[in-house]
């Protein structure tokens, strides 16, 4: 099991180099950072330009391989390189992390778990009342993109506010920058800062996995083992989790995992509108602002994101089907 | 009815059409009529075909029931609500939102449909080959697939999106790049059960090629995963190419996609509602739709389902 593990991840980080790589190139080539001056009045003259790019590594008429040599240099130091506006690319992306994190982890191990019970109730319900509800539901939500239901939220918030007559539901920020109370106090403002974003995650993920999990179920509920499971005298209950539920928690393992680069994506687009300062705002900023090393710093992190969720992969499944192990 | 009654067709759907004034040759009808049958039998695949219809016809034709172009501004009307005169309403700049929400529809239709065939055909070749062929070729395959899985493609296209502002296969190419991946993956199992089957196996010790195995035999036997796939990739490739757009990575100004239209309403949204919620609500429906169409396929081309519902 441990060197199964252990041979898995060495494939893994060898894909997330490649990987970063890969878009530190397309950046390099792609983006072109003395665009960023052209509209500054006075224009810094030519050689004041070239002087800082070259210190930042972020030069465009310095060869690409050569300023990747650089940063691949950097990278094994534990560098990440300098932003286009000056400050490290590790500092940033230090406060961005927990901020992205966060929210990902709460969106994700949620979503997870929602659609997974969601999924398996309406299998075992199958085309009674809660299974339609459920069904029409996720189709619903999984047609609206994340972009848009995130919006339709805060819409949502905005009209509550009014009609509830005071800010109940905070819909942009993490925190209020202004409140001053006790850690109970600024707790709670944190926490109502934080369902909105959660929900927008947990929806669209759970709509998308419930769908997954309902099929898988359903392809197990009517298996031999799961009959035999009753016949032996194990009660309804057990016999559904322990025997049916364990096994079509495989797919579905695999199937989020496969996704979780488009769950990164909306984790972004839900953070950029309910105005969070995390990785998915340094996404955007980093390609509007041409800055390569940023661009992949993020890739590098959802590159080592979708690794993590393999290995958990792995070892889930593996835990699941003994077959894996041996 | 001495034919042998193909395993496909249950007794259940052939008793259905011996009521008075239908035809009864039904034992021998093709596997497509069967699947359509199927599919018309279902309420939700019926009603999503005919959403996009309509939705179609109205993105293609609705342009010309109006006297406004997407480029045009109707400096007289700012922001103004809907009216006779402008039927969504009005943008900042006086632009027709119908006749832009109609501009934005017929690209994400197009862009739509044309980067789930391009993906979902690209799919169907590296994961055939690599179920059929095995070994090192498999192994390399899928280790591209997991490469481009690792691969944040919304990143990749946002930073190219300067190289194909003016290019618009490669911008549908690019789409197509980063959806295929699952699909592929999906095809290989499949092609790993089916090179295994009798008449599979017979064509190769009669010594047919590997490659018109694969066209002849496996293929048409994917047909229907494929069918299924593509119509999911659509609504997949819709999405994303509204997201790329949102986000000003995608369809570029003075063309209107209907995600440059909601990014221009974001901050209008609630105190503008027409502005955010006409291309919304296509957009929605619109997926929506599709979606409904390929969940009935699914079911109408599954050979163990029971019974149309």
């Amino acid at each position: 099991m441990a060197k199964f593990l252990l041979r898995r991840l060495v494939n893994y980080l060898i894909l997330v180099f490649i990987a970063t790589s890969l878009a530190y190139i397309l950046a390099a080539v792609s983006l072109n950072p003395k665009s960023n001056y052209e509209a500054r009045t006075p224009k810094p003259p030519e050689s004041v330009i070239n002087q800082k790019l070259d210190a930042q590594n972020l030069n465009p008429d310095t060869p690409v391989l050569v300023r990747y040599g650089h940063w691949v240099d950097d990278l094994v130091h534990g560098n990440l390189g300098e932003e286009v506006q000056g400050g490290t690319v590790n500092s940033d992306v230090g406060d961005r992390l927990w901020v992205s994190g966060q929210l990902l982890l709460i969106g994700t191990v949620l979503g997870g778990l929602v659609g997974v019970i969601i999924g398996a109730w309406s299998a075992v319900r199958q085309y009674k009342l809660i299974d339609h509800f459920f069904t029409v539901t996720s189709f619903v939500i999984l047609s609206i993109p994340t972009f848009v239901l995130a919006i339709l939220f805060q819409i949502l918030a905005v009209k509550i506010n009014h009609w509830v007559g005071h800010q109940a539901i905070q819909y942009s920020g993490q925190f209020n920058p202004k409140l001053n109370g006790g850690t109970l106090e600024m707790f709670g403002d944190r926490l109502d800062h934080l369902i909105l974003p959660t929900v927008t995650l947990v929806l669209a993920g759970a709509a998308f996995l419930s769908r997954y999990q309902r099929s898988a179920m359903l392809d197990v509920l009517g298996a031999d083992y799961v009959r035999t499971a009753r016949a032996k005298g194990l009660r309804r209950r057990t016999a559904l989790t322990k025997h049916a539920l364990r096994t079509a928690l495989i797919p579905s393992v695999t199937i989020f995992v496969y996704s979780f680069a488009t769950i990164f994506v909306g984790a972004t687009f839900t953070e950029l509108i309910f105005g969070w300062h995390g990785m998915g705002e340094l996404l955007i900023q980093s390609i509007q602002s041409n800055d390569t090393n940023a661009v992949a710093a993020v890739t590098l992190f959802v590159a080592i994101l979708v690794l993590l969720a393999s290995l958990l992969q792995d070892f889930v499944v593996a835990l699941l089907d003994p077959r894996v192990r041996g | 009815m001495t034919t042998p009654v193909d395993p496909l067709i249950d007794s259940g759907s052939v008793l259905e059409d011996t009521t008075p004034g239908k035809s009864v040759d039904v034992p021998l009808a093709g596997r497509g009529r069967l699947v359509l049958r199927r599919f018309f039998s279902m309420k939700r695949g019926v009603i999503g075909l005919l959403v996009i219809i309509v939705l179609v016809f109205f993105a293609f034709a609705g342009p010309h029931f109006t006297q406004w172009k997407y480029s045009q501004l109707d400096f007289e009307h700012f922001l103004s609500g809907p009216s006779k005169l402008h039927w969504f309403g009005t943008t900042q700049t006086g632009g027709d939102v119908y006749a832009e929400t109609m501009r934005g529809a017929q690209k994400s239709i197009i862009i739509g449909l044309l980067t789930a065939v391009i993906a979902t055909g690209f799919a169907a070749l590296i994961g055939s080959v690599a179920g059929y062929y095995g070994g090192w070729v498999d192994r390399v395959l899928m280790w591209f697939v997991d490469l481009m899985l690792v691969i944040p493609g919304f990143l990749i296209i946002a930073i190219l999106s300067n190289e194909f502002a003016h290019n618009f296969a490669l911008f549908v190419a690019l789409l197509a790049a980063f959806i295929w991946m699952v699909t592929a993956r999906i095809v290989r199992g499949q092609t790993l059960a089916l090179k295994e089957r009798e008449y599979v196996l017979a064509a190769r010790y009669m010594g047919v090629p590997s490659w018109k195995i694969i066209v002849r035999h496996i293929a048409p036997n994917l047909s229907s995963i494929l069918i299924i796939d593509a119509t999911i990739n659509v609504s997949v490739a819709i999405i994303l190419e509204a997201s790329l757009s949102f986000f000003g990575f995608g369809v570029q100004p003075p063309d209107v996609s209907l995600g440059t239209e909601l990014d221009d309403a974001q901050n209008a949204a609630f105190t503008y509602p027409w502005l955010f919620l006409f291309p919304a609500a296509f957009l929605i429906v619109l997926v929506l739709a599709v979606n409904l169409v390929g969940d009935a396929l699914r079911d109408a081309l599954d050979p163990n389902a029971g019974k149309a519902q």
